[in-house]
């Protein structure tokens, strides 16, 4: 929107100017707060006792002799081990991308090239399934999971995963291939390659830019899946998200809330690497129309 | 393409959702219409650590013969669905009948899990669905007029409410608005109210709930948006412009219309996810002053004994609610599909 | 939770100490539980036997997963640790075994008490208790002048004087966050109200009556000298609260009192003024408003009669007496274990145990209507309707529930 038509008045500039500023405020401000308490003890970032004493860290002084203290760091990584729990994340992060991503292009490809009037019912279908609240799915699986020994391991995580999120991965990617040419693998058929071919040497060279798009939703699916991972996990197999709600205690138990944390801060610096390299593919890949209605 | 192609190219993913989807689905139908059989007690002596009592259990020889017959358990029919946990058919009957005056009816109705749940769910959802969009949407024209070295930068960060977590932003929000937390502190000197505390009043903890929800939804709405402006028609806001059409109405006519099919996607998907509102509610320790469908389900598979039967009927209510809440979205995609063949 | 190193350190020393107690299994051992340190020493102590594998899963979430993890057959779990309230769901589906014949074998070690009998049969051993109990700030009561209260009635009494005389603004302390929390402050109450939760021998709920609303009347005046946010506070930030030197006096689980002043940063003055005496009685009874629970394991059902017998040694050998050698785990828990000397701690556990406190009721259907408090009590806490109108929508909620599960 750079052409000379569309400069605006100073007065609308400024609003807008205004505008991002809050807006960013907003959005930031939460995440440089945890940050900043994650380096205080408890007492401090809940500053139960005066608001202040998350800013200037009275109890923290106290206790560590300086303002900061790494303890939660150290109790989370060092005496938690919570790097496990990293590891497994990003072993189910990458199996759920990859799986979801072959079976989405796959169905997301057969739905926008078939005309056939069951595709519209399948799309249907698959929204309908999406509306399931995940929390009533997995008290479905839990017996029989545990009666063929499937319960609590990572790959039986990583399906069920890959399940739930295939009707949002099959919208997407089943719009974004309507947007491709039909012209394109019809005219490599008329060539002489089988559908598959025709997939395989016209379709997925150009798929990418939605691919990748459709691929960071997954991501991110796996990334924060909550209500699955905690219920079908072990103690040993589990992942960021349960282990962080695991430090924060129970009725019984003594939670630690500044492992908590630590732990939050340190599951969402991944996610900031990863929007900062994606945000461009995002955004082209929406605009490549991986979401047109 | 040929039927026998598609099916091969459509397995992987159909299975999969046949498998992890819609046979629980069709499983948890069928919970819905069974419960467990009447239990055979028995009171018996019990001792623990501190006394021996005479306690009541389950006569398990007895109750095994009943189990083995009908391994199901009773069929009850719709029962479940009519019980005071979730339609309350009797319930409701009585108060209407019995009303002073509708506020009175309201008032009884409200004071029904399944309704107060309800009630909660639907103004959740349609007071944060178009606050998204619209937020969504000035973000994303705000964001649109940054200097192009900025855009970077600044999508990254109004991306972060999206990306992170649920829970943790949920909770991350909750420890924030504690009444000695940092905003709840600015909250009451901004209110000149020393006592005021937003998690203990039931008006301001739902509006908290709400904006934590636009919060955490407008990026994505946004995120779409901004993708939709970059393929902007350039060539039909200039013509608006020649035309004169002030900045206003090339908003209305022009750039409004062409983001039309993003704003039914994104409304799709907000309607659906804000009708599952499960985790601020957990995150925000809130079930005081508000609960929701999946809150319900969640707190029947919760307790020291599960009801599972309960939560599937509540299951099956909120798959029946998503499909009326999506029904004008899926009719209009019906006419395009029909258009389109 | 960082307790939980030290506590397998712990339990590993005090094994290796003992090692002439040589545990020897033959069979799979695999054992569910909660997380806490007690039954993390537990748990470690079981791993310490040799010959097979002894596998643990200790988590919060051990509640929704022993249930299915038993049903199986063979049952994925050979073991559940449990505590009175969650055994009924383990005994309503039939899945644990009978343990008199392992006993009688394997259980010298054991005291009676330790037993958990149902109709004779051994279905448990425990090896832990906890109550709830009062804990003051010493030097709060000495500066207005009154003794540790007694009743519920001496508290209000106390928190009143505290408030007026300016110290505190919300000195009394409660975990009554909505849900599990607030049902369970209820129960005490009205346990020591003099009421039982059920008419005698059914599952018809009696709690909407006099001792019930009497209840509700001392819960909500308590709840004035609350922080107003006390519907959103569970013992973790009840806990915080008293950390930060919020609160004088509330009525706080056993278990959380070793490590309740211990933890990063605490005012010195909290340190040296925390206290803690035996539960409150309230309304002229002489039962304490509070509920005894124990913690213990069980053996799975569906399993062969060789992996029963290895998990049993397995669970002897994580609650071996030696254990009590160690002093990290002697403060973990009130052990029921043989050799176990009473720490500071234990005062208030032991103080409810000889007051004939009321165990909390171990019926199948006492978790339901648990639930049905926990939701319905809020809208009265809040002020929203009136006391009979609460305890009338729990039993509607309940029998609602115990009508599904087949109990009325």
């Amino acid at each position: 929107m750079s052409s000379p038509a569309n400069k605006m008045p100073v007065a609308l500039r400024f609003a807008s100017t205004v505008f991002v500023i809050a807006w960013l405020l907003m959005a930031a401000f939460p995440f440089i707060w945890t940050f900043w308490g994650s380096f205080k003890v408890e007492l401090d970032f809940f500053s139960i006792s005066d608001w202040t004493n998350a800013i200037t860290g009275e109890r923290t002084k106290e206790t560590h002799g300086s303002a900061f203290t790494g303890a939660g760091y150290h109790g989370a990584w060092v005496e938690e081990g919570f790097l496990r729990n990293v590891i497994n994340t990003f072993i189910v992060c990458f199996f759920v991308v990859c799986t979801s991503l072959t079976f989405g292009t796959l169905g997301g490809y057969a739905l926008s090239r078939s005309g056939f009037r069951y595709t519209f019912w399948l799309l249907i279908a698959a929204l309908i399934f999406r509306a399931m609240p995940p929390i009533t799915l997995v008290a479905g699986y839990m017996l029989p999971f545990f009666q063929w020994n499937l319960w609590g391991i990572l790959p039986t995580t990583i399906i069920v995963l890959v399940a739930i999120n295939q009707p949002f991965t099959l919208w997407m990617l089943h719009s974004f291939f309507q947007n491709i040419p039909k012209e394109l693998d019809e005219s490599a058929k008329v060539d002489g390659c089988t559908q598959f071919q025709a997939f395989r040497h016209v379709i997925i060279p150009v798929m990418w830019p939605g691919v990748i798009t459709t691929g960071l939703f997954s991501f991110l699916l796996a990334y924060n899946d909550f209500a699955v991972t905690s219920m079908l996990l072990s103690e040993g197999n589990r992942t960021m998200v349960p282990q962080i709600a695991a430090f924060l205690g129970t009725t019984q138990t003594e939670g630690n809330i500044m492992f908590a944390v630590a732990a939050v801060v340190s599951a969402t610096a991944p996610l900031f690497v990863l929007v900062m390299f994606f945000q461009r593919q995002i955004v082209s890949g929406l605009t490549a129309g991986a979401v047109k209605g | 393409m040929k039927h026998r192609t598609f099916f091969w190219f459509f397995l992987p993913t159909g299975l999969a959702m046949l498998l992890f989807i819609a046979l629980p689905i069709v499983s948890v139908v069928t919970q819905s219409l069974f419960t467990p059989h009447e239990a055979v007690l028995v009171t018996v002596e019990t001792c623990t650590p501190f006394k021996c009592t005479q306690e009541t259990t389950i006569d398990q020889d007895a109750t095994a013969a009943i189990r083995e017959a009908e391994p199901l358990g009773r069929f009850v029919g719709l029962s479940i669905y009519f019980d005071r946990g979730h339609l309350a058919i009797a319930e409701v009957s009585e108060a209407w009948q019995t009303r002073a005056s509708f506020g009175d009816f309201f008032n009884k109705l409200n004071n029904l899990p399944f309704y107060r749940a309800m009630g909660f769910t639907l103004a959740f959802t349609f007071i944060v669905t178009p606050l998204v969009i619209l937020m969504g949407l000035v973000i994303a024209l705000a964001v649109n007029t940054v200097h192009a070295r900025l855009k970077g930068v600044v999508i990254f960060f109004s991306l972060l409410p999206f990306v992170i977590t649920p829970l943790i932003g949920a909770l991350v929000l909750f420890w924030m608005i504690d009444s000695r937390g940092i905003l709840g502190t600015a909250l009451q000197w901004m209110a000149g109210d020393p006592s005021l505390s937003l998690k203990a009043s039931t008006g301001l903890m739902w509006i908290s709930l709400m904006i934590y929800g636009v919060w955490h939804a407008a990026p994505f709405a946004f995120v779409i948006f901004y993708a939709g402006l970059q393929t902007l028609p350039m060539d039909q806001i200039e013509a608006a412009q020649i035309d004169g059409a002030s900045r206003f109405q090339r908003l209305r006519y022009v750039i409004v219309p062409h983001l039309m099919p993003l704003v039914t996607f994104v409304a799709l998907i907000q309607l659906m996810d804000n009708f599952r509102v499960f985790e601020p509610i957990v995150g925000f320790n809130a079930s005081a002053h508000a609960s929701s469908l999946s809150w319900a389900i969640f707190n029947d598979l919760g307790g020291e004994t599960q009801q599972l039967s309960s939560a599937a009927a509540t299951s099956v209510i909120t798959i029946i609610g998503v499909a009326i809440l999506l029904s004008p979205v899926l009719v209009r995609t019906w006419r395009d599909y029909k258009g389109k063949v | 939770m960082f307790l939980k190193k030290f506590a397998i350190a712990g339990a590993m020393t005090a094994l290796m100490s003992t090692s002439a107690l040589a545990c020897e299994i033959s069979a799979r051992v695999s054992i569910v539980g909660n997380e806490f340190p007690a039954i993390q020493s537990v748990g470690a102590g079981a791993q310490a036997c040799t010959g097979a594998e002894v596998a643990t899963n200790l988590t919060a979430d051990h509640q929704k997963i022993n249930l299915p993890g038993m049903q199986g057959n063979p049952a994925e779990y050979t073991s559940a640790i449990v505590a009175n309230s969650s055994i009924v769901a383990l005994m309503n589906e039939d899945v644990i075994r009978p343990l008199d014949d392992l006993v009688a074998q394997h259980g010298q070690a054991l005291k009676k008490n330790q037993l958990i009998t149902i109709d004779g049969k051994v279905m448990a051993v425990a090896f832990m208790a906890n109550a709830q109990h009062l804990v003051y700030r010493s030097d709060v009561l000495e500066k207005i002048g009154v003794e540790p209260p007694k009743t519920y009635e001496d508290m209000l009494a106390a928190a009143k004087m505290i408030r007026d005389q300016g110290i505190m603004e919300n000195p009394v302390g409660g975990a009554y966050a909505a849900g599990w929390n607030l049902a369970q402050e209820f129960n005490n109450m009205f346990l020591g109200m003099g009421g039982t939760h059920f008419k005698p021998g059914t599952a018809e709920p009696n709690i909407n009556n006099e001792a019930g609303v009497k209840t509700l009347e001392m819960m909500k005046a308590l709840s004035e000298y609350m922080n107003p946010d006390f519907l959103t506070h569970d013992s973790n930030a009840t806990n915080a609260e008293f950390r930060a030197g919020n609160v004088a006096i509330m009525n706080m689980w056993g278990s959380r009192a070793a490590t309740l002043v211990s933890a990063e940063g605490v005012p010195q003055e909290v340190v040296d003024g925390f206290a803690i005496a035996g539960p409150m009685t309230v309304g002229g009874g002489n039962i304490p408003a509070s509920t005894l629970w124990w913690d213990g394991w069980t053996v799975a059902k569906n399993i062969s009669d060789a992996e029963a017998e290895a998990t049993f040694i397995a669970m002897m050998n994580g609650i071996a007496p030696s254990m009590m050698a160690d002093e990290e785990i002697r403060t973990q828990a009130v052990w029921l274990i043989d050799g176990y000397e009473p720490t500071e701690a234990a005062v208030g556990v032991f103080a409810a145990a000889g007051m004939d406190t009321i165990p909390y009721p171990m019926l199948p259907y006492m978790g339901l209507l648990h639930t049905a408090l926990g939701n319905e009590l809020a809208d009265f806490m809040k002020g929203d309707e009136s006391a009979e109108q609460a305890l009338k929508d729990v039993e509607a909620a309940y029998m609602a529930a115990a009508k599904e599960k087949g109990f009325l």
